[in-house]
């Protein structure tokens, strides 16, 4: 095989569907009033449905990546890094799962499985990263999306070293530098995802506009650096409660406003914006694509004034910052890898009938999304008034007061489970039939 | 005009030197700080932070807001009642409500009630401790 692209989409889109599953399991928790352990105890679901959706789109991400630099050239050199990295990534997700499924923890937020199986993902970023090197090559001019790909495998490889650095007692024994490091990593290690997946999105627009001058536009550079920049300074408001050092806390509040330009930079496109969608609404690639830029404008607004400090002190640790993280991955990353797999694996649907059932499904997912994204606010301002001290129950009695929006919060996942999982499951199918676009070189 | 855009290559690595130098500024910060603790203690809130991961205590609570949702914030867990250490010590043993009993070993509890000691010590996760400022940062200092 020369090109194992495919069968890392293959594998990310089993991950997606398993962290549905899982997700809508460990939801189901909010309303039982009973211990449950083992698996189907909570401190198994969340890490399974949580690893399960952040490996699922690291795993699509670098599928994209592998999809499109394989074609550049083939030599054995570039085939057997494949093979390698291919192996290990497999390898550490079947550990993290045994890890999981045994309750053999011991790691971290997001990371829960045994340290042990940290290393087959280490090693396997680092052939990553040379295979990388090796199919792209310096000898041309680099697209911004080169860029991007190169820059969240390098800050992956990173801020996953930094990740371990609690092993050494020298940054246990200091809880508060260590809170400030697992916090850097978090913040930094999403950044490296997204600048991946975003460059996956740079991609497939200049392909699908057929542009190609875009990607080498000092203004796609200036995005690409300010993103770049956030990665690296803006994760810092995840610990403005933390009493570490202050300009930490100024440094990460400063970075965060520059978000602002990007902001500003999507409503001054607005009017261009509606009318490409107009002009490509029925090709899926593109629509999900329109879709994951509706939720940028969303969920950047909601994380612009959570970077506020004075309002992150009554928003932090409520379900306002879940709301947040979920309108990121699923709006914003899932959108964009769905696009992605439409596009290399089924760009075109050869019926009306099923052009409308995807359309059908298309919209129950946005629609559900954005009323699920509203339970979890709903659920965030209850705790958000309660943190406040504006009223004086218990944490048992507010969470039970939440009954309400958590209920709706388990039915509208359940729905976004079964019309997500629809797409996924239909993309997997149809990723073994000969239907898939031809790349361009 | 200067176009720094043309170099991509040059404003990579300055941004990768920034972020290494800020990252082993961080990676400093505890040889700055002095602490009241011993070794002994040390080594024992050192231990209390893996049995914190062992557990996954982390999937449902939270220190300084991060963390789960599924129970309270424990930051300030250690002296939150009078009697702390046979209240936590009957909680993790005994469970209550979604939250199951943990067969946790007496040096493991030991290793954890320090951690949370050590914890407590750094400071307040209540909101209703700090103090908004106008331009939009927040202070520890009530007015």
């Amino acid at each position: 095989m020369k090109n194992f692209g495919i069968w890392l989409i293959r594998v990310a889109l089993i991950l997606f569907v398993l962290g549905l599953f899982f997700g809508h399991l460990a939801s189901e928790s909010y309303r039982i009033t009973q211990p449950k352990s083992g698996v189907m105890g909570f401190l198994s679901l969340r890490p399974l449905h949580v690893s399960s959706a952040y490996l699922g789109i690291i795993t699509a991400g670098l599928g994209f990546v592998t999809l499109i630099i394989a074609k550049m050239k083939t030599t054995r050199f570039g085939t057997f890094l494949q093979y390698l990295h291919f192996s290990l990534w497999v390898i550490a997700l079947l550990g993290i799962f045994y890890s999981y499924f045994t309750g053999d923890f011991g790691g971290r937020e997001y990371w829960e499985f045994n340290p042990i199986w940290a290393l087959p993902i280490f090693v396997s970023f680092i052939v990553f990263l040379v295979f990388y090197l090796h199919q792209v090559g310096f000898s041309m001019k680099w697209p911004v999306y080169y860029w991007m790909w190169l820059t969240g495998i390098i800050f992956f490889i990173i801020t996953f070293i930094e990740n371990y650095l609690w092993i050494f007692p020298y940054f246990r024994q200091h809880f508060i530098a260590d809170m400030t490091i697992q916090w850097k990593v978090n913040g930094s290690l999403v950044g490296a995802i997204n600048q991946i997946i975003y460059g996956v999105a740079f991609y497939l627009m200049e392909k699908i506009s057929g542009d190609e001058k875009s990607s080498y536009q000092k203004l796609s550079f200036a995005m690409y650096f300010l993103g770049m920049f956030n990665l690296m300074f803006n994760w810092g408001h995840h610990i403005y409660l933390l009493p570490t050092e202050k300009y930490i806390h100024y440094i990460a509040y400063a970075v965060s406003m520059t978000e602002w330009i990007i902001l500003i930079r999507i409503f001054y496109k607005w009017s261009q914006q509606i009318k490409e969608n107009k002009q490509f609404y029925y090709f899926f690639p593109y629509r999900f694509l329109m879709a994951s830029d509706y939720w940028i404008t969303i969920n950047l607004t909601l994380a612009l004034f959570m970077s506020i400090p004075a309002i992150n002190l009554y928003t932090h640790g409520t379900h306002i910052t879940v709301a947040h993280a979920m309108g990121t991955t699923i709006g914003i990353n899932t959108m964009i890898i769905l696009a992605g797999v439409f596009y290399f694996i089924k760009p075109t649907f050869n019926s009306a009938k099923w052009r409308l059932y995807g359309s059908i499904a298309f919209w129950i997912v946005q629609v559900t999304l954005l009323l699920f994204l509203i339970s979890l606010i709903g659920m965030g301002v209850q705790r958000a008034i309660w943190q406040a001290g504006l009223t004086s129950e218990s944490f048992s009695k507010m969470s039970s007061s939440s009954g309400n929006w958590v209920l709706l919060f388990i039915i509208l996942g359940t729905i976004l489970m079964f019309s997500m999982a629809s797409f996924f499951i239909y993309l997997f199918i149809q990723s073994w039939k000969k239907n898939e676009l031809k790349i361009e070189e | 005009m200067l176009n720094l855009f043309a170099h991509p290559k040059r404003i990579f690595l300055l941004l990768i030197v920034c972020f290494l130098t800020f990252s082993i500024w961080i990676y400093a910060i505890p040889l700055f700080s002095p602490t009241p603790y011993s070794e002994k203690e040390l080594h024992l809130v050192a231990e209390g932070r893996l049995v914190w991961q062992k557990y996954n205590c982390h999937t449902c609570h939270q220190l300084y807001g991060l963390g789960g949702y599924l129970g309270p914030d424990l930051t300030n867990v250690y002296s939150r009642t009078a009697n702390n250490e046979a209240y936590i010590k009957g909680i993790i043993k005994s469970g209550v409500k979604q939250m199951p009993a943990f067969k946790i070993s007496d040096d493991e509890m030991k290793a954890l009630l320090h951690f949370l000691k050590n914890v407590d010590a750094t400071g307040t996760s209540n909101p209703q401790d700090y103090q908004p400022e106008i331009i939009g940062t927040f202070s520890l200092e009530k007015k």
